[in-house]
Parts: structure tokens; sequence; C-alpha cells
């Protein structure tokens, strides 16, 4: 299938302008100002809208093996294209974990036919359980460059040592979910005053904080790579900074709740709102927003987090924790940047390029199955691409989406700018309002 | 802020106003001749359908309000819900839908989590709720009982009726909440009541079991437990739950006793009209002395007693004067 999409701004890295990209068999074929198409091709017109790389979520619960009710790995594929990705890593946090060859193998297989790039985090302890390593090397050579226990973080610092050390050679990097278990134990919601008030066990910021702090100690120490997922305090986000500086290789996402939503959501004590690491004070979500514009954030990651509904109808301090997030983070990004003053540069950088060089799956990269992400706009780059327009006006709605669950956190939001279409691998899969048939 | 129960659900005393809360302590007051009576039932709910639905068990108040339905002559459907058949699966939301299929006025509502009251109010709006207790958050009418306890023996001293005082007993009357404030939904719903009606409000207990924003409350702490119990008018005791003497909020029963427990030796240095209360379940030995808790100064059962003209109180503000009948 040959495409023609005009008059878009084209973002690349470091470069924009108005043109046309012209995609054939999969790949970008021709990239300029004005591009003649060949006879009969399909022609997009993208006047007004941005055009770039395909943006890539480091951190999507798919839910599949085990929680199938909630989401299949084919469905979480079909939220992720209407959101303008292109590609996303899954959780291992499935039942069972997918912590060993069959389990990993199986997930990858089920996304060969989905609508995007399924690429796969492992565990880094057999169960999740944070005892044993998990066979780190043998997921590797199936194409894992991320292992997480999200969900929870390795607590026990001399096992993630180990793991940190036993990683660095890989080439594949560790990926914590920073709160100290035993500080945020029992704890349902940001501890503060509306949590005492509400008479809420508090998570406390200190129990993300303390944990990032002695992480990072410890790639200082072992040499390796870590990346920090959806941190929500500014001084998380502040520890990580410092430790750029002092060179180490550490890298962070943030998700869009918590650059947009504070702990006051949580007053009606409705479990919509209950998330980990909890919608925090207003100053830190002042703090994540700040950083996501010119802070040590590389990425926006979802964290979208499907529950079945009758979940989401127990009390509060019993409900799981977790919203949905892929079908609205690049509009909440967008708005997050400034809305019509936000840089097409940065909005790609956090929802792509970032991303996806942190999952390896750049061109340089070595990957397995999996194509080219996070690209520069080039002819011969794979065409994972997609066309979101800043002008556009929508408002959520709970019952109409892709996902299989309707816990978005985000109903009845007015949101500013929409991912239009996505192309993955040169096919439209996402053209105006929803996946194409 | 509510200035009337009046056709409202009871969720917390957070919001309530000095006028709301004295309307019910007024209502209570004249529920009490009642109880009184050979036959003890007036005819203000015939008819109506109050369910009390008990998540966590707690036979003192579940009996107090059903007592007080039936004297209200409300038929009462009564289902105790034991938690477990939560976490079989049935949600929340399902629970009380089963309930409300059965035609129900009032549901009156105990649960081990905070907010459940709040949650279920928004699953059935034609359904009063009255909050029996959740989780750490509120027990609103363990509240309003206490303050009318004061109340009563306050004017009875003066010779004077509950209602004729309003709420003028309680300027500037001197209140200590002694022990696990964190944890204690008693203590919000008691202090909520005692600021609102214009009373002085101090805390006193291990620093670990002060909620962390206690600066924020409109009470102050005590730095000493015995200058605070001269300094008191009344004295509200609160249960300590056992596991938290186990190490982990103090480091024993026995060090919270010597420190903040009312011991026969700190009773005897109260001033003689100095009023002792506790929620009850006592747990005798630990913050109480088993004969301080049977001194006169002591109005434990009295505070028992008062619960049924309060809830009575309670069910007929939210049901019977229901402005909100016809809209529901």
């Amino acid at each position: 299938m040959n495409l023609l999409v005009r008059h878009g701004l084209l973002v690349g890295e470091g470069t924009e302008f108005v043109g046309d990209v012209l995609v054939r068999e999969g790949r970008i074929a021709d990239v300029g100002e004005r591009l003649e198409g060949p006879a009969g091709v399909h022609e997009i017109d993208a006047t007004g809208c941005w055009v770039g790389p395909g943006f890539v979520d480091l951190h999507t619960h798919l839910r599949e093996p085990g929680r199938e009710e909630a989401e299949t790995i084919e469905s979480g594929a079909r939220a992720a294209a209407v959101g303008g990705y292109t590609a996303v890593v899954a959780m291992p946090n499935t039942e069972p974990a997918l912590d060993n060859v069959a389990l990993v193998s199986y997930v990858l297989e089920r996304g060969r036919h989905c609508l995007v790039d399924v690429a796969v985090a492992g565990a880094i302890t057999q169960g999740r359980r944070g005892e044993l390593l998990a066979p780190l090397a043998q997921m590797a050579e199936l194409g894992v460059r991320i292992f997480t226990d999200d969900g929870v973080g390795v607590q026990d610092p001399s096992l993630l040592r180990r793991a940190l050390e036993y990683a660095a050679p890989l080439r594949v990097r560790l990926a914590q979910h920073c709160e100290d278990e035993r500080l945020a134990a029992g704890g349902s919601m940001n501890e503060g005053l509306l949590s005492s008030r509400l008479g809420l066990v508090g998570r406390p910021a200190l129990a993300e904080e303390l944990m990032v702090q002695r992480d990072i100690e410890l790639v200082r120490l072992t040499g390796g790579a870590l990346h920090f997922m959806h941190l929500s305090t500014g001084r998380s986000l502040m520890m990580v900074e410092r430790a750029r500086l002092d060179g180490l290789a550490v890298s962070a996402e943030v998700a869009p709740h918590h650059f947009t939503l504070d702990e006051s959501a949580c007053a009606g004590y409705d479990p919509l709102f209950k998330v980990h690491p909890p919608l925090r004070a207003a100053s830190d979500v002042a703090a994540v927003r700040a950083a996501l514009l010119n802070g040590p954030v590389d990425a926006v990651a979802t964290d979208h987090a499907p529950h079945a509904p009758e979940l989401k109808d127990l009390v509060f301090d019993e409900a799981p924790a977790g919203m949905l997030g892929l079908e609205e983070a690049a509009s909440l990004t967008y708005e997050a940047l400034g809305a019509e003053g936000a840089s097409p540069q940065r909005f790609f950088e956090l929802m792509s390029r970032g991303p996806a060089r942190i999952a390896q799956l750049r061109a340089g990269d070595v990957r397995i199955g999996l194509s080219a992400h996070g690209g520069h706009l080039t002819p011969g780059e794979d065409a994972n691409l997609v066309i979101f327009d800043p002008g556009a006006r929508w408002s959520v709605e709970r019952e109409s989406r892709q996902s299989r669950s309707t816990n978005t956190p985000y109903d009845g939001r007015a949101m500013v700018g929409r991912v239009r279409s996505t192309l993955v691998r040169g096919r439209l899969v996402v053209d105006g309002d929803g996946p194409v048939q | 802020m509510i200035d009337s129960i009046r056709g409202e659900n009871l969720l917390s005393l957070d919001d309530l106003s000095k006028d709301a809360i004295v309307e019910v302590l007024d209502t209570a007051e004249s529920f009490v001749e009642v109880n009184r009576r050979a036959i003890k039932k007036v005819p203000a709910l015939k008819g109506r359908v109050v369910a009390s639905l008990f998540f966590e068990e707690s036979t003192r108040t579940r009996l107090s309000f059903e007592t007080a339905a039936k004297r209200l002559s409300a038929d009462v459907l009564s289902l105790a819900v034991a938690s477990s058949s939560v976490k079989k699966g049935e949600s929340l939301r399902d629970t009380i839908a089963t309930i409300d299929a059965l035609g129900i006025d009032a549901v009156v509502m105990r649960h081990q989590s905070s907010g459940a009251a709040q949650q279920v109010s928004r699953y059935v709006p034609h359904v009063r709720v009255i909050n029996a207790g959740d989780g750490l958050h509120q027990h609103p009418t363990q509240g309003l009982l206490d303050v009318f306890t004061v109340r009563q023996v306050l004017s009875e001293r003066r010779g004077t009726s509950g209602p004729e005082s309003g709420a003028e007993l309680f300027e500037g009357l001197r209140v200590v909440i002694v022990g696990d404030i964190r944890h204690s939904r008693v203590a919000r719903s008691d202090i909520a009541a005692y600021v609102a009606l214009g009373a002085s409000v101090r805390v006193a207990a291990p620093a670990t079991l002060l909620p962390e924003d206690i600066a924020s409350w409109p009470v102050s702490v005590a730095d000493d437990f015995d200058e605070a119990l001269a300094w008191a008018d009344v004295v509200g005791l609160l249960r300590l739950q056992k596991e938290r003497g186990s190490g982990s909020f103090v480091p024993s029963l026995a060090e919270f006793t010597s420190t903040y427990g009312l011991t026969l030796e700190r009773a005897r240095r109260l001033s003689p009209s100095t009023l002792i209360m506790h929620p009850g379940p006592m747990n005798r030995g630990v913050e109480i002395d088993s004969r301080v808790a049977d001194l006169p100064a002591a109005f434990i059962t009295r505070q028992v007693a008062n619960g049924v003209p309060i809830r009575m109180a309670v069910l007929y503000l939210c049901l019977a004067a229901t402005p909100k009948e016809t809209g529901a």
C-alpha cells in the first residue's frame, strides 16, 4: 500500500518543515516540500497537523495472560493505536508473571497479529516475588530489553544490586517501580492532610523518594543502567537530575495522571482515582509538569492499567490501583506542554524518540521481530508514523473506547489536540475516529 | 456547611454546623422521654424500612440503631454481611443493589473501609445513608451522643434542661481527648462536634498515635498529659486497639498505660466536676483503670443509654422530616 501524507508539519529530530511524506512498502520512500505521488496513491491531507514518529509507550499493562476480561494484547494494542502509539512495552505483572522464555514468547507471538508492535518487559525476579533472579539472559535473547517487577519495586537492595551487575553486560535496562512497600504499607492514597481527613492510610512521597535515592546509589556502585518508572514527586526528579550530572546511566518516565490530576481527586473515595504511586499534592503535580518541559524526563509513559468494572466498585482501600491512559496520553501531554505554545520537538521527544531509545527500538538497535520506532522522518526508515491534530477539541467518553475496560479518570474532560491517524509499518491502522477495519 | 440533616445523609460530622448539631440534640431530648415509658414506641417511622448493614461486626452500635429504629416503628432489615463475602467477589455496589431491591428507605452502615458509606450514597441516591462508622474516618452518631451526654450532665448540674441551654454550655468548655487519635473515627467525629459547638479541644497521645497533619486540625496538642488533665472539664478516652501496642506504634500496652492511661492515681487528681467518657468497648487496665471506669465521674453507661435517643433523632430527621421524599 502506498500513501502520501500531504501538507503536514513534518517533525524530525531537530527539524520541522511543512511538506509531504511518501510511504511505500512499509517504509518512508521520500520526504519533501511538494512530492508527486505515483498514480492512484492514497492521499491524506494533514494540513494543520503534526506528522512525526509514532508514539512508544514504555509502560502498558495488557493483562494477558490472566486477566483477559480487563484487557487482551489485541484490545490493548487497538487502544494504543488510537492513542497514536506504534509500539508498546507490555508489563510483566500478568498472571502468571512474564518471567520465563515460554511466557515471553507467548506474548510476543500474540503481539505479532496486533495493530501495533508489542515489545515485552520481563520480570527481574521469579514470579515478581523479589527473591530470586529470573532468567534475564534467556529472555534477552528473545529481544527483551527492559526488565521490571512493576506493580512493586525490587525491595531487597542486595538483590537489586545483583540484578544490576548481572544485567549490565546483557545490554538491557532494569526499570524500577519506586515505592518502599514497608513505608507505603496499607496505603491507598498520597499521605497528607487529605488522607488524614478522609481516614485513608497514606502512601508517603518519602516511600518513593527513599527508594529512588537508594537505587541511584546502587547504580553508582554497580555502574549499571536503571530506568525510573512513573516518578511522581519533585524531589524524585531532582535526585535523578543530580545523578545524571554525576554521569550515571539513569532515565526517567512520568505518567499523564501525575502531571494532570492531584490528590484532591480522591476526596469522593472513587476508586477510579486510586493508583500507585498515588496522585500527589498539587505542588508535586506542578513539579512534574515543570520537569516535563525542561527537566530530567526522558519519556511520558501511560501506566495504562485496565481493571474490570466490578473491581473498581469495591471500597477505596480494597480496590486495585491503576487507571487507563493510552487513549488520552498524547492530548494530556500536549496540554501540559502548553497546548498552542507546545514545542513539537519536545512533544515527539517525550512521546516517541525518548521512550524508543530506552526500549531500544530505534533504527540502530538490535531488535527481534519488531520494526524501528522513534525515527527522524528520513527516507528508508520504517514507516511508523502518527498524525496529530493540535487544533482538535474533544471530550473523553468513558464508554466509547477501544480498551476492554472503562476505568478512565478523565470521563467528560475537555481535551486539546488529538491523534488523527496512525501508520504502523506503512499501514494506516487508525484514521479519523477509530481503527481502520 | 449543612445547617440541618433533615432529609440528608449523615456521613460525617465534619460539615455540620452548630445549628444542625443542636437540632439533633434537641430532637434526641424529646425521645429520651419515650424511652422511659412503659410502651417505648412512637409511630414516627411507621411503614418505613431501615436496613442495618454491618460489614464489620459491632454488637453495640448495631443493637442501639436497631432499637432506635424499632422504637420509631420502622421495619428493620438486619443484614450481617461478613466482610468475607466481599472478598469472595461481591462488590459493594452489588451488595447494596440487592438490599435496595427489597425496598428500603434508609441504610445504616458500618464498614471497615473509610469512605464506604459515601460510596454507597452514590450508588443509591434515593436512599438515606447513615454512617455507623467507616474505617478510620467518621462515626457521626458516636460524636453526637458524646456531646449529647455532656450537655445533659452539665445542664442537670445547673438545674436547666438541655434544649434550654442550646449550645451555650459548650462555649469555652475544655475537652481533652486521649489515646489513639490517628486510627480513631470516634476522635474525628468527637472533635468535629465539640469544635462546632464552641468547645476548646486538646489532644493527648504518644506522637506515633497522632495523625501526621495534626497541626492543621482545630485542636491543640497537649505537651504534658497531667497538666491537660488538670485543665480539663471533659476527658474523652479512646479504645486502644491491642495490635497497636505490639511494638508497632507504642512499645507496649504497659508503657502506654503508664504514660497515657487514665490510672486511678491520675483520676484522683482530676477536678471532682470533670466528666470521664469512653465510647466503649473499654480495655480495662489499658486506657482506663477498671476502678476509674466505675467512678461516679464516669458516664460510660450513660453514653450507651443515650445512643438510642440520638439514633432515633438521626433516623427521624434524616427520614421522617424528608423534604427530599418526593424528589427521590
